[in-house]
Protein backbone atom coordinates (compact mmCIF):
# COMPACT_ATOMS: atom_id res chain seq x y z
CA UNK A 1 0.00 0.00 0.00
CA UNK A 2 1.24 3.32 -1.08
CA UNK A 3 0.32 6.92 -1.50
CA UNK A 4 -0.31 6.21 -5.20
CA UNK A 5 -2.79 3.61 -4.14
CA UNK A 6 -4.62 5.10 -1.71
CA UNK A 7 -8.38 6.88 -2.86
CA UNK A 8 -8.69 10.40 -1.90
CA UNK A 9 -11.21 11.88 -0.04
CA UNK A 10 -13.45 9.98 2.65
CA UNK A 11 -13.90 6.39 1.87
CA UNK A 12 -17.79 5.77 1.31
CA UNK A 13 -19.69 3.94 3.96
CA UNK A 14 -21.13 1.52 2.05
CA UNK A 15 -18.06 0.42 1.89
CA UNK A 16 -16.72 1.14 5.03
CA UNK A 17 -19.50 -0.82 6.64
CA UNK A 18 -19.52 -4.28 5.84
CA UNK A 19 -15.55 -4.17 5.88
CA UNK A 20 -15.77 -3.44 9.52
CA UNK A 21 -18.25 -5.99 10.00
CA UNK A 22 -16.46 -8.66 7.92
CA UNK A 23 -13.40 -7.50 10.03
CA UNK A 24 -15.44 -8.40 13.59
CA UNK A 25 -16.20 -11.69 12.14
CA UNK A 26 -12.73 -12.77 11.16
CA UNK A 27 -11.47 -11.71 14.78
CA UNK A 28 -13.83 -12.00 17.25
CA UNK A 29 -13.86 -16.27 16.91
CA UNK A 30 -10.01 -15.89 17.82
CA UNK A 31 -10.76 -13.33 20.64
CA UNK A 32 -13.48 -15.35 22.01
CA UNK A 33 -10.16 -17.88 22.75
CA UNK A 34 -8.43 -15.12 24.95
CA UNK A 35 -11.17 -14.09 26.92
CA UNK A 36 -12.31 -17.40 27.96
CA UNK A 37 -8.68 -18.86 28.67
CA UNK A 38 -7.59 -19.99 32.20
CA UNK A 39 -4.85 -17.23 32.05
CA UNK A 40 -4.37 -18.73 35.88
CA UNK A 41 -3.50 -22.21 35.17
CA UNK A 42 -2.62 -21.86 31.73
CA UNK A 43 1.50 -22.64 32.70
CA UNK A 44 0.23 -26.53 34.67
CA UNK A 45 -2.19 -27.03 31.82
CA UNK A 46 0.84 -27.45 29.17
CA UNK A 47 3.12 -29.08 30.24
CA UNK A 48 0.73 -32.28 30.91
CA UNK A 49 2.07 -35.07 29.07
CA UNK A 50 -1.05 -35.21 26.70
CA UNK A 51 -0.70 -31.87 25.77
CA UNK A 52 3.26 -32.55 25.68
CA UNK A 53 2.72 -35.63 23.50
CA UNK A 54 0.02 -34.18 20.52
CA UNK A 55 2.26 -30.55 20.59
CA UNK A 56 5.52 -33.03 19.83
CA UNK A 57 3.99 -35.24 17.52
CA UNK A 58 2.18 -32.14 15.61
CA UNK A 59 5.58 -30.51 15.09
CA UNK A 60 7.46 -33.52 14.16
CA UNK A 61 4.94 -35.08 11.72
CA UNK A 62 4.22 -31.40 10.01
CA UNK A 63 7.78 -30.65 9.78
CA UNK A 64 8.75 -34.56 7.95
CA UNK A 65 5.28 -33.56 6.07
CA UNK A 66 7.01 -30.77 4.73
CA UNK A 67 10.10 -32.20 3.79
CA UNK A 68 8.17 -34.52 1.67
CA UNK A 69 6.69 -31.94 -0.52
CA UNK A 70 9.42 -30.06 -1.13
CA UNK A 71 11.20 -33.40 -1.86
CA UNK A 72 8.24 -33.84 -4.25
CA UNK A 73 6.65 -30.95 -4.86
CA UNK A 74 9.73 -28.61 -6.09
CA UNK A 75 10.68 -31.36 -8.87
CA UNK A 76 7.24 -31.43 -9.45
CA UNK A 77 6.20 -27.68 -9.91
CA UNK A 78 9.09 -27.42 -12.17
CA UNK A 79 8.44 -30.08 -14.57
CA UNK A 80 4.62 -28.18 -14.60
CA UNK A 81 6.62 -24.89 -15.37
CA UNK A 82 9.21 -25.86 -17.26
CA UNK A 83 8.34 -29.25 -19.48
CA UNK A 84 5.87 -29.41 -21.81
CA UNK A 85 4.04 -32.38 -22.25
CA UNK A 86 0.71 -33.65 -23.06
CA UNK A 87 -2.18 -33.92 -20.72
CA UNK A 88 0.33 -30.78 -18.76
CA UNK A 89 -3.77 -29.21 -17.93
CA UNK A 90 -4.74 -32.42 -16.56
CA UNK A 91 -1.91 -32.88 -14.42
CA UNK A 92 -2.04 -29.56 -12.92
CA UNK A 93 -5.66 -30.08 -12.10
CA UNK A 94 -5.02 -32.86 -10.95
CA UNK A 95 -2.32 -31.92 -8.59
CA UNK A 96 -4.54 -29.55 -6.33
CA UNK A 97 -7.69 -32.13 -6.13
CA UNK A 98 -6.60 -32.94 -2.64
CA UNK A 99 -6.44 -28.57 -2.12
CA UNK A 100 -10.36 -28.42 -2.44
CA UNK A 101 -11.19 -32.25 -1.44
CA UNK A 102 -12.88 -32.10 1.87
CA UNK A 103 -9.98 -33.70 4.85
CA UNK A 104 -12.36 -36.37 5.59
CA UNK A 105 -12.75 -37.29 2.05
CA UNK A 106 -8.73 -37.07 1.30
CA UNK A 107 -9.09 -39.42 4.68
CA UNK A 108 -11.56 -41.91 2.75
CA UNK A 109 -9.54 -42.26 -0.07
CA UNK A 110 -5.96 -42.67 1.65
CA UNK A 111 -7.92 -45.90 3.48
CA UNK A 112 -9.10 -47.00 0.62
CA UNK A 113 -5.89 -46.94 -1.16
CA UNK A 114 -3.20 -47.44 1.35
CA UNK A 115 -5.29 -49.16 4.01
CA UNK A 116 -4.68 -53.08 4.85
CA UNK A 117 -6.81 -54.03 1.87
CA UNK A 118 -5.82 -51.15 -0.19
CA UNK A 119 -4.94 -51.69 -3.86
CA UNK A 120 -1.30 -50.27 -2.76
CA UNK A 121 -1.18 -51.16 1.28
CA UNK A 122 -2.90 -54.43 0.80
CA UNK A 123 0.58 -55.30 -1.05
CA UNK A 124 2.92 -53.00 0.91
CA UNK A 125 1.81 -54.95 4.13
CA UNK A 126 2.19 -58.58 2.55
CA UNK A 127 5.04 -58.02 0.61
CA UNK A 128 7.33 -55.77 3.48
CA UNK A 129 4.91 -56.60 6.35
CA UNK A 130 4.28 -52.41 6.38
CA UNK A 131 1.12 -51.45 7.88
CA UNK A 132 -0.09 -47.27 7.53
CA UNK A 133 -3.11 -46.77 9.44
CA UNK A 134 -2.55 -46.06 12.95
CA UNK A 135 0.96 -45.11 12.71
CA UNK A 136 2.64 -41.87 12.69
CA UNK A 137 3.99 -42.86 9.42
CA UNK A 138 -0.03 -42.21 8.40
CA UNK A 139 -0.04 -39.06 9.70
CA UNK A 140 2.55 -38.23 8.35
CA UNK A 141 1.13 -39.80 4.59
CA UNK A 142 -2.12 -37.95 5.38
CA UNK A 143 -0.79 -34.18 6.00
CA UNK A 144 1.17 -34.53 3.19
CA UNK A 145 -1.34 -35.27 0.80
CA UNK A 146 -3.25 -32.32 1.73
CA UNK A 147 -0.35 -30.04 2.13
CA UNK A 148 1.55 -30.66 -0.98
CA UNK A 149 -0.61 -28.87 -3.65
CA UNK A 150 -0.03 -25.59 -1.52
CA UNK A 151 3.36 -26.24 -2.15
CA UNK A 152 3.55 -27.41 -5.84
CA UNK A 153 1.34 -24.13 -6.72
CA UNK A 154 3.13 -21.49 -4.82
CA UNK A 155 6.53 -23.08 -5.95
CA UNK A 156 5.55 -23.44 -9.75
CA UNK A 157 4.21 -19.67 -9.14
CA UNK A 158 7.71 -18.46 -8.34
CA UNK A 159 8.82 -20.50 -11.46
CA UNK A 160 6.59 -18.74 -14.02
CA UNK A 161 7.27 -15.53 -12.77
CA UNK A 162 11.57 -16.29 -12.73
CA UNK A 163 13.40 -15.05 -15.82
CA UNK A 164 14.24 -18.09 -17.82
CA UNK A 165 16.48 -16.29 -19.63
CA UNK A 166 19.13 -17.01 -16.60
CA UNK A 167 18.71 -20.54 -16.87
CA UNK A 168 19.32 -20.10 -20.73
CA UNK A 169 22.67 -18.29 -20.04
CA UNK A 170 23.70 -20.95 -17.82
CA UNK A 171 23.19 -23.67 -20.29
CA UNK A 172 24.90 -21.48 -22.99
CA UNK A 173 27.75 -21.28 -20.36
CA UNK A 174 27.98 -24.93 -20.44
CA UNK A 175 25.67 -26.14 -17.41
CA UNK A 176 23.62 -29.19 -17.74
CA UNK A 177 20.06 -28.87 -17.19
CA UNK A 178 20.57 -30.12 -13.52
CA UNK A 179 23.46 -28.00 -12.67
CA UNK A 180 21.17 -24.83 -13.99
CA UNK A 181 18.22 -26.29 -11.70
CA UNK A 182 20.49 -26.32 -8.80
CA UNK A 183 22.74 -23.22 -8.89
CA UNK A 184 20.24 -20.54 -10.89
CA UNK A 185 16.93 -21.67 -10.89
CA UNK A 186 16.40 -22.95 -7.13
CA UNK A 187 18.18 -19.87 -5.84
CA UNK A 188 15.92 -17.91 -7.68
CA UNK A 189 12.74 -19.42 -6.58
CA UNK A 190 13.90 -19.66 -3.28
CA UNK A 191 11.12 -17.05 -1.72
CA UNK A 192 8.74 -18.87 -3.31
CA UNK A 193 9.69 -22.55 -2.06
CA UNK A 194 10.18 -21.11 1.36
CA UNK A 195 6.69 -19.47 1.26
CA UNK A 196 4.63 -22.49 0.21
CA UNK A 197 6.90 -24.99 2.60
CA UNK A 198 5.78 -22.62 5.35
CA UNK A 199 1.97 -22.53 4.28
CA UNK A 200 1.99 -26.07 3.59
CA UNK A 201 3.80 -26.55 7.45
CA UNK A 202 0.43 -24.83 8.52
CA UNK A 203 -1.83 -26.77 6.73
CA UNK A 204 -0.26 -29.96 8.15
CA UNK A 205 -0.67 -28.75 11.47
CA UNK A 206 -3.84 -27.86 11.64
CA UNK A 207 -4.85 -31.58 9.06
CA UNK A 208 -7.68 -33.04 11.39
CA UNK A 209 -10.22 -34.80 9.18
CA UNK A 210 -7.37 -37.03 6.88
CA UNK A 211 -5.74 -37.69 9.90
CA UNK A 212 -8.45 -39.15 12.20
CA UNK A 213 -9.70 -41.02 9.22
CA UNK A 214 -6.73 -42.62 7.89
CA UNK A 215 -4.67 -42.87 11.01
CA UNK A 216 -7.42 -43.01 14.05
CA UNK A 217 -6.49 -41.31 17.46
CA UNK A 218 -4.00 -42.76 19.50
CA UNK A 219 -2.13 -40.59 22.08
CA UNK A 220 1.60 -40.42 21.63
CA UNK A 221 1.19 -41.99 18.14
CA UNK A 222 -1.17 -40.84 16.22
CA UNK A 223 -3.42 -37.96 18.17
CA UNK A 224 -1.88 -35.07 16.85
CA UNK A 225 -3.30 -31.40 18.75
CA UNK A 226 -6.48 -31.13 16.24
CA UNK A 227 -7.53 -34.02 17.41
CA UNK A 228 -6.15 -33.53 21.34
CA UNK A 229 -8.55 -30.07 20.95
CA UNK A 230 -11.51 -32.35 19.29
CA UNK A 231 -11.37 -34.62 22.05
CA UNK A 232 -10.50 -32.40 24.68
CA UNK A 233 -13.65 -30.46 24.24
CA UNK A 234 -15.36 -33.61 24.68
CA UNK A 235 -14.73 -33.69 28.36
CA UNK A 236 -12.57 -30.99 29.50
CA UNK A 237 -13.41 -27.65 27.25
CA UNK A 238 -10.76 -25.55 29.52
CA UNK A 239 -8.24 -27.86 28.19
CA UNK A 240 -9.70 -27.53 24.53
CA UNK A 241 -9.32 -23.81 24.78
CA UNK A 242 -5.23 -23.91 26.64
CA UNK A 243 -4.75 -26.44 23.25
CA UNK A 244 -6.64 -23.99 20.86
CA UNK A 245 -4.58 -21.33 22.11
CA UNK A 246 -1.43 -22.88 21.66
CA UNK A 247 -2.38 -23.37 17.96
CA UNK A 248 -3.36 -20.08 17.72
CA UNK A 249 -0.12 -18.82 18.83
CA UNK A 250 1.67 -20.89 16.31
CA UNK A 251 -0.63 -19.76 13.52
CA UNK A 252 0.55 -15.85 14.10
CA UNK A 253 3.84 -17.27 14.17
CA UNK A 254 3.74 -18.57 10.95
CA UNK A 255 1.64 -15.73 10.00
CA UNK A 256 4.65 -13.63 11.18
CA UNK A 257 7.44 -15.69 8.90
CA UNK A 258 5.35 -15.23 6.13
CA UNK A 259 5.08 -11.92 6.05
CA UNK A 260 8.51 -11.10 6.22
CA UNK A 261 9.15 -13.99 3.42
CA UNK A 262 6.27 -11.83 1.24
CA UNK A 263 8.01 -8.59 2.39
CA UNK A 264 11.88 -10.33 1.51
CA UNK A 265 10.62 -11.60 -2.13
CA UNK A 266 9.21 -8.60 -3.56
CA UNK B 1 -23.11 -30.69 9.57
CA UNK B 2 -22.37 -30.49 13.79
CA UNK B 3 -18.87 -31.83 13.71
CA UNK B 4 -17.32 -28.21 13.85
CA UNK B 5 -14.03 -28.17 14.21
CA UNK B 6 -12.54 -27.58 17.60
CA UNK B 7 -11.02 -24.61 17.10
CA UNK B 8 -14.13 -22.70 16.69
CA UNK B 9 -14.94 -21.05 20.09
CA UNK B 10 -18.19 -20.22 22.32
CA UNK B 11 -18.39 -17.21 20.30
CA UNK B 12 -18.37 -18.82 16.93
CA UNK B 13 -21.00 -21.38 18.31
CA UNK B 14 -23.12 -18.48 19.28
CA UNK B 15 -22.72 -16.90 16.29
CA UNK B 16 -23.72 -20.07 14.66
CA UNK B 17 -26.66 -20.66 16.84
CA UNK B 18 -28.10 -17.18 15.97
CA UNK B 19 -27.59 -17.29 12.21
CA UNK B 20 -29.21 -21.06 12.55
CA UNK B 21 -32.21 -19.61 14.45
CA UNK B 22 -32.34 -17.04 12.14
CA UNK B 23 -32.22 -20.00 9.11
CA UNK B 24 -35.42 -21.73 11.09
CA UNK B 25 -37.73 -19.22 10.28
CA UNK B 26 -37.69 -19.60 6.95
CA UNK B 27 -40.41 -20.98 5.48
CA UNK B 28 -39.01 -24.00 3.40
CA UNK B 29 -41.49 -25.16 0.44
CA UNK B 30 -42.82 -28.29 2.10
CA UNK B 31 -45.98 -28.43 -0.52
CA UNK B 32 -48.27 -27.10 2.22
CA UNK B 33 -46.87 -23.88 3.34
CA UNK B 34 -45.96 -25.44 6.49
CA UNK B 35 -42.04 -25.88 7.24
CA UNK B 36 -41.38 -26.08 10.82
CA UNK B 37 -38.37 -27.51 11.39
CA UNK B 38 -37.65 -29.99 14.61
CA UNK B 39 -34.10 -30.38 15.14
CA UNK B 40 -32.74 -33.83 17.00
CA UNK B 41 -29.27 -34.62 18.59
CA UNK B 42 -29.03 -38.13 19.16
CA UNK B 43 -25.86 -40.58 19.66
CA UNK B 44 -24.24 -41.80 16.54
CA UNK B 45 -25.27 -45.09 17.85
CA UNK B 46 -29.43 -44.18 17.18
CA UNK B 47 -28.57 -43.10 13.73
CA UNK B 48 -30.46 -45.98 11.46
CA UNK B 49 -33.16 -46.15 14.26
CA UNK B 50 -34.13 -42.35 14.80
CA UNK B 51 -33.84 -41.85 11.07
CA UNK B 52 -36.51 -44.55 10.17
CA UNK B 53 -38.59 -43.28 13.52
CA UNK B 54 -37.66 -39.30 11.90
CA UNK B 55 -39.54 -40.51 8.62
CA UNK B 56 -42.42 -41.86 10.36
CA UNK B 57 -42.51 -38.63 12.44
CA UNK B 58 -42.54 -36.43 9.18
CA UNK B 59 -45.70 -38.55 7.55
CA UNK B 60 -47.75 -38.32 11.08
CA UNK B 61 -46.68 -34.30 11.14
CA UNK B 62 -47.01 -33.01 7.23
CA UNK B 63 -45.03 -29.87 7.06
CA UNK B 64 -42.97 -30.72 9.62
CA UNK B 65 -38.63 -31.02 8.78
CA UNK B 66 -37.25 -33.49 11.22
CA UNK B 67 -33.39 -32.66 11.15
CA UNK B 68 -30.84 -34.89 12.73
CA UNK B 69 -27.41 -34.31 14.52
CA UNK B 70 -25.56 -37.56 14.45
CA UNK B 71 -22.42 -37.55 16.84
CA UNK B 72 -20.70 -38.67 19.84
CA UNK B 73 -22.97 -37.78 22.63
CA UNK B 74 -20.65 -35.92 24.28
CA UNK B 75 -19.38 -33.24 20.58
CA UNK B 76 -23.68 -33.19 21.00
CA UNK B 77 -23.31 -32.31 24.54
CA UNK B 78 -20.75 -29.82 24.42
CA UNK B 79 -22.46 -28.50 21.56
CA UNK B 80 -26.26 -28.19 23.46
CA UNK B 81 -24.47 -26.70 26.59
CA UNK B 82 -22.85 -23.70 24.24
CA UNK B 83 -26.19 -23.02 22.92
CA UNK B 84 -26.62 -24.93 19.64
CA UNK B 85 -30.40 -25.03 18.82
CA UNK B 86 -31.47 -28.16 19.50
CA UNK B 87 -35.24 -29.59 20.17
CA UNK B 88 -34.28 -33.01 21.29
CA UNK B 89 -31.08 -34.99 22.55
CA UNK B 90 -30.65 -38.00 22.84
CA UNK B 91 -27.57 -39.69 24.60
CA UNK B 92 -26.07 -42.48 24.84
CA UNK B 93 -25.35 -42.51 28.48
CA UNK B 94 -26.27 -40.74 32.08
CA UNK B 95 -23.13 -39.11 32.40
CA UNK B 96 -23.04 -37.05 29.09
CA UNK B 97 -26.93 -36.32 29.69
CA UNK B 98 -25.83 -35.18 33.62
CA UNK B 99 -23.38 -32.47 31.36
CA UNK B 100 -26.41 -30.68 29.30
CA UNK B 101 -29.00 -31.12 32.77
CA UNK B 102 -26.55 -29.62 34.84
CA UNK B 103 -25.58 -26.76 32.43
CA UNK B 104 -29.68 -25.92 33.12
CA UNK B 105 -30.17 -27.39 29.64
CA UNK B 106 -32.53 -30.12 30.00
CA UNK B 107 -36.28 -29.60 30.22
CA UNK B 108 -37.80 -31.75 32.78
CA UNK B 109 -35.72 -35.01 33.97
CA UNK B 110 -34.35 -37.46 31.12
CA UNK B 111 -36.30 -40.97 30.26
CA UNK B 112 -34.46 -43.52 29.64
CA UNK B 113 -36.24 -45.17 26.60
CA UNK B 114 -33.43 -47.72 25.49
CA UNK B 115 -30.42 -49.94 26.23
CA UNK B 116 -27.56 -51.37 24.37
CA UNK B 117 -25.32 -53.70 25.04
CA UNK B 118 -21.22 -53.60 23.76
CA UNK B 119 -19.89 -56.60 21.31
CA UNK B 120 -16.78 -57.64 19.22
CA UNK B 121 -17.38 -56.96 15.63
CA UNK B 122 -14.86 -58.85 13.66
CA UNK B 123 -14.47 -58.29 9.61
CA UNK B 124 -16.54 -61.03 7.80
CA UNK B 125 -13.32 -63.03 7.09
CA UNK B 126 -12.35 -62.39 10.75
CA UNK B 127 -8.25 -62.56 9.94
CA UNK B 128 -7.41 -62.26 13.45
CA UNK B 129 -9.20 -65.26 14.64
CA UNK B 130 -11.09 -63.80 17.80
CA UNK B 131 -13.20 -66.42 19.32
CA UNK B 132 -13.84 -64.38 22.62
CA UNK B 133 -13.28 -61.24 24.84
CA UNK B 134 -9.56 -62.93 25.56
CA UNK B 135 -8.26 -62.91 22.46
CA UNK B 136 -8.38 -59.40 22.45
CA UNK B 137 -5.24 -59.11 24.92
CA UNK B 138 -2.83 -60.70 22.01
CA UNK B 139 -0.49 -57.67 21.21
CA UNK B 140 -0.52 -58.38 17.57
CA UNK B 141 -4.39 -58.23 17.11
CA UNK B 142 -4.95 -54.35 16.30
CA UNK B 143 -8.33 -53.57 18.25
CA UNK B 144 -10.08 -49.98 17.75
CA UNK B 145 -12.23 -49.59 20.44
CA UNK B 146 -13.81 -45.62 21.48
CA UNK B 147 -12.45 -42.61 22.81
CA UNK B 148 -13.01 -43.04 26.73
CA UNK B 149 -14.13 -39.69 26.77
CA UNK B 150 -17.42 -41.07 24.66
CA UNK B 151 -20.04 -43.13 26.25
CA UNK B 152 -18.84 -46.35 23.87
CA UNK B 153 -15.40 -45.86 25.11
CA UNK B 154 -16.24 -45.86 28.99
CA UNK B 155 -18.54 -48.77 28.36
CA UNK B 156 -15.76 -51.14 27.07
CA UNK B 157 -12.74 -50.08 29.69
CA UNK B 158 -15.26 -51.05 31.95
CA UNK B 159 -15.91 -54.32 30.31
CA UNK B 160 -12.52 -55.17 29.46
CA UNK B 161 -11.96 -54.31 33.54
CA UNK B 162 -14.95 -56.88 34.30
CA UNK B 163 -13.40 -59.36 31.95
CA UNK B 164 -10.06 -58.80 33.31
CA UNK B 165 -8.33 -58.25 30.06
CA UNK B 166 -5.95 -55.63 28.93
CA UNK B 167 -6.12 -54.52 25.27
CA UNK B 168 -3.66 -52.03 23.70
CA UNK B 169 -5.75 -50.15 21.08
CA UNK B 170 -4.65 -49.33 18.16
CA UNK B 171 -6.77 -46.34 18.31
CA UNK B 172 -9.40 -44.63 20.08
CA UNK B 173 -11.99 -43.04 17.77
CA UNK B 174 -14.49 -40.25 18.03
CA UNK B 175 -17.06 -42.36 18.06
CA UNK B 176 -19.04 -45.68 17.65
CA UNK B 177 -19.33 -45.26 13.89
CA UNK B 178 -15.81 -44.61 13.19
CA UNK B 179 -14.82 -47.81 15.09
CA UNK B 180 -17.51 -49.52 13.19
CA UNK B 181 -16.14 -48.42 10.04
CA UNK B 182 -12.23 -49.00 10.91
CA UNK B 183 -13.89 -53.01 11.07
CA UNK B 184 -16.06 -52.70 8.33
CA UNK B 185 -12.85 -51.64 6.42
CA UNK B 186 -10.96 -54.21 7.35
CA UNK B 187 -8.25 -51.71 8.84
CA UNK B 188 -8.72 -52.88 12.48
CA UNK B 189 -8.95 -56.82 13.23
CA UNK B 190 -11.58 -56.09 16.04
CA UNK B 191 -13.09 -53.67 17.53
CA UNK B 192 -15.61 -53.20 20.48
CA UNK B 193 -19.43 -51.45 19.20
CA UNK B 194 -22.65 -52.08 20.21
CA UNK B 195 -24.82 -54.91 19.11
CA UNK B 196 -27.26 -52.82 17.49
CA UNK B 197 -23.76 -51.39 14.98
CA UNK B 198 -23.15 -55.00 14.25
CA UNK B 199 -26.55 -55.25 13.12
CA UNK B 200 -26.70 -52.11 10.99
CA UNK B 201 -23.43 -53.67 9.12
CA UNK B 202 -25.52 -56.18 7.54
CA UNK B 203 -23.06 -59.15 7.23
CA UNK B 204 -20.12 -56.81 6.91
CA UNK B 205 -18.71 -57.54 10.15
CA UNK B 206 -19.66 -60.42 12.70
CA UNK B 207 -20.77 -59.62 16.41
CA UNK B 208 -18.82 -61.82 19.20
CA UNK B 209 -20.86 -61.76 22.36
CA UNK B 210 -19.39 -61.97 25.66
CA UNK B 211 -20.90 -61.93 29.28
CA UNK B 212 -19.02 -59.16 31.17
CA UNK B 213 -20.65 -56.58 28.93
CA UNK B 214 -23.15 -57.01 30.96
CA UNK B 215 -21.34 -55.11 33.25
CA UNK B 216 -21.29 -52.19 30.99
CA UNK B 217 -25.05 -52.03 29.68
CA UNK B 218 -26.05 -48.37 28.46
CA UNK B 219 -28.82 -46.52 28.95
CA UNK B 220 -30.24 -44.19 26.63
CA UNK B 221 -32.09 -41.19 27.74
CA UNK B 222 -33.80 -38.39 26.08
CA UNK B 223 -34.66 -34.82 26.90
CA UNK B 224 -36.19 -31.66 25.34
CA UNK B 225 -34.05 -29.16 25.35
CA UNK B 226 -34.47 -26.22 27.39
CA UNK B 227 -35.77 -22.88 25.39
CA UNK B 228 -36.32 -25.60 22.72
CA UNK B 229 -37.22 -23.76 19.30
CA UNK B 230 -39.90 -26.13 19.01
CA UNK B 231 -41.14 -27.62 22.71
CA UNK B 232 -44.48 -28.94 20.92
CA UNK B 233 -42.62 -31.19 18.25
CA UNK B 234 -40.41 -31.80 20.82
CA UNK B 235 -42.63 -33.37 23.06
CA UNK B 236 -44.09 -35.14 20.19
CA UNK B 237 -41.13 -36.66 18.88
CA UNK B 238 -39.86 -38.08 22.78
CA UNK B 239 -43.34 -39.53 22.81
CA UNK B 240 -42.71 -41.47 19.20
CA UNK B 241 -39.89 -42.57 20.28
CA UNK B 242 -40.58 -43.85 23.92
CA UNK B 243 -44.15 -45.22 22.75
CA UNK B 244 -44.52 -48.71 21.04
CA UNK B 245 -43.37 -47.46 17.44
CA UNK B 246 -40.52 -46.64 18.64
CA UNK B 247 -39.98 -50.41 21.30
CA UNK B 248 -40.57 -51.94 18.12
CA UNK B 249 -38.21 -49.47 15.56
CA UNK B 250 -35.58 -49.92 18.46
CA UNK B 251 -36.21 -53.73 19.35
CA UNK B 252 -36.16 -54.36 15.43
CA UNK B 253 -32.18 -52.91 15.26
CA UNK B 254 -30.83 -54.94 18.43
CA UNK B 255 -31.58 -52.36 21.17
CA UNK B 256 -33.20 -53.76 24.69
CA UNK B 257 -36.15 -52.20 26.62
CA UNK B 258 -34.83 -50.37 29.71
Amino acid sequence: MTARDTVPGRPPLALVLPAAAGLAFLVLPPAGLLVRAPWSTLGTRLVRPEVLDALRLSLVTATIATALCVLFGVPLAWTLARVRFPGARLVRALVTVPMVLPPVVGGVALLLAAGRRGFVGGPLESAFGITLPFTTAGVVLAQTFVAMPFLVISVEGALRGADPRFEEAAATLGASRWTAFRRVTLPLVAPGVAAGAVLCWARALGEFGATITFAGNFPGETQTMPLAVYLALETDPQAAIVLSLVMLAVSVAVLAALRNRWIGAS
Amino acid sequence: MFKRSATTSAAVAALVAVASAGCGEVDEATGDGGGTTLTVFAAASLTETFTELGEAFEKANPGTDVRFGFAGSSTLAQQITQGAPADVFAAASPATMKTVADAGDAAGDPVVFTTNRLVIAVPKDNPGGVRSVGDLADGDLRVVVCAEQVPCGAAAGKALDAAGVTVEPASAEKDVKAVLTKVRLGEADAGLVYRTDVKAAGGDVTGIEFAESAEAVNDYPIVRVADAPQPGLAREFIDLVTGPQGEAVLGAAGFQAP
